[in-house]
């Protein structure tokens, strides 16, 4: 049950363990992020908590002036019990230690998520861009994303409506340049 | 050797056009459907436009649609199209079949240089054409595979039906079927745009074959 792996976790790791919600449909648990690492560790190979499955690690962006966070829903596939963890990371430095190694599933889903929200998974083996080039600026799914003008010669956002012409002047960077 | 000797002669045809009198044309069908006087032109065209070999290039949705487009229900080989190929060095038709991601767009860059001329692209969906539902919000997609490559038949359609491609292809032949290879040809190099260059020439004089690479002569 989520109130008695809430008692267990924060048994062994206090005041590290910050609060815990049960008003919605998955029980919740948020961390502070320096212990993510351990508290995974410990989750997986705990007799009494088996956690041997992570299902989803997801980003998330709270919007502008509030934290991002890094979500990870895990369950047990012997005990068939689940429980959410929760982290909140600052904009400006978003860091977090991976995961990877403990379950191996979180290799791809760490790169996707820094990706697309530029979070540091620390430890990671392997932590280049999944999706887009690696040359790419910026990371997409963040609220504060403003997408670059050209990439390498071609031109990323849709042009607007040039009225002189009446038409989409699409342009290269050498070249015209109609924004 | 057969005898053909002895072999019964119908008197309804003639064997050799020498036995026709002066000003007498064979009758018709004599030759059967065997000789077509036309065009160079024409005849190049007709080659390329009744074979056309598109190369397997599913990007998206739409491929799905020229998946069922070549399969038995549309039969895609009725228009001589339906070989779809694995290679772009074995094809000369460019289905853009889906949503060009930005990070795509160079290997289709490349894709489309590989393949030997002549060569033609259809733009399918809207995704290749302009960039679909991606057009305003997808900082990933590349708003027109226009903008990389010269596109011959744009197709509408999210995705569009087989009817549509198939009718994408039947506009590209008729398109086939407008060019003047040779005529141009002919044009050019009687306005002098076209220079044949001599490389026998160049070798006899200087030793030097543009053909072989520098540090792969014998020596």
């Amino acid at each position: 049950m989520p109130t008695e792996i809430y008692a267990c976790m924060r048994e062994r790791f206090a005041d590290h363990v910050l609060e815990f919600d049960e008003s919605t449909l998955n029980a919740s648990i948020k961390l502070a992020p320096e212990v993510v690492a351990e508290v995974g560790r410990y989750l997986k190979d705990d007799a009494d908590l088996q956690f041997n499955y992570l299902m989803c690690l997801s980003g998330v962006d709270y919007g502008a002036g509030k934290p991002l966070g890094v979500v990870y829903h895990l369950q047990s596939m012997t005990l068939m019990h689940q429980i959410v963890l929760k982290v909140e990371l600052p904009r400006e430095s978003p860091s977090v230690p991976s995961v990877a190694l403990i379950w191996r599933t979180a290799d791809w889903h760490e790169r996707e998520v820094y990706d697309l929200f530029g979070i540091r998974f620390e430890g990671h083996p392997d932590l280049r861009r999944i999706f887009l080039p690696d040359d790419w600026e910026g990371h997409p799914l963040r609220k504060d994303y403003v997408v670059q003008e050209f990439y390498h010669d071609i031109r990323v956002p849709f042009p607007d409506l040039d009225p002189d012409r009446g038409t989409y002047v699409f342009g290269s960077p050498g070249g015209e340049k109609k924004s | 050797m057969a005898d053909v000797s002895h072999r019964p002669q119908n008197p309804l045809v003639i064997d050799k056009v020498s036995e026709l009198k002066e000003g007498e044309l064979p009758p018709e069908g004599r030759y059967g459907d065997n000789i077509l006087v036309t065009s160079v032109d024409k005849f190049l065209n007709w080659a390329r436009l009744s074979s056309l070999w598109p190369m397997t290039f599913g990007l998206a949705c739409c491929a799905i649609e020229m998946m069922a487009t070549g399969a038995s229900r549309y039969d895609l080989d009725r228009f001589g199209a339906g070989v779809f190929r694995p290679s772009p060095r074995q094809s000369d038709l460019m289905i853009v079949a889906g949503t060009v991601t930005i990070k795509m767009a160079s290997r289709i860059k490349r894709l489309y240089a590989q393949m030997p001329a002549p060569k033609y692209v259809i733009s399918m969906g809207s995704c290749a054409t302009c960039g679909g539902p991606y057009w305003k919000h997808g900082y990933h997609v590349l708003k027109g595979v226009d903008q990389i490559v010269p596109v011959d038949v744009y197709v509408p359609g999210c995705p569009p039906r087989p009817e549509s491609l198939m009718e994408g292809i039947l506009k590209l032949q008729e398109k086939i079927k407008q060019e003047q290879t040779l005529q141009r040809k002919l044009a050019a190099i009687g306005r002098s745009e076209v220079t044949v260059p001599d490389f026998a020439q160049d070798h006899r004089s200087s030793g030097h074959d543009p053909h072989v690479p520098e540090g792969n002569k014998p020596s």
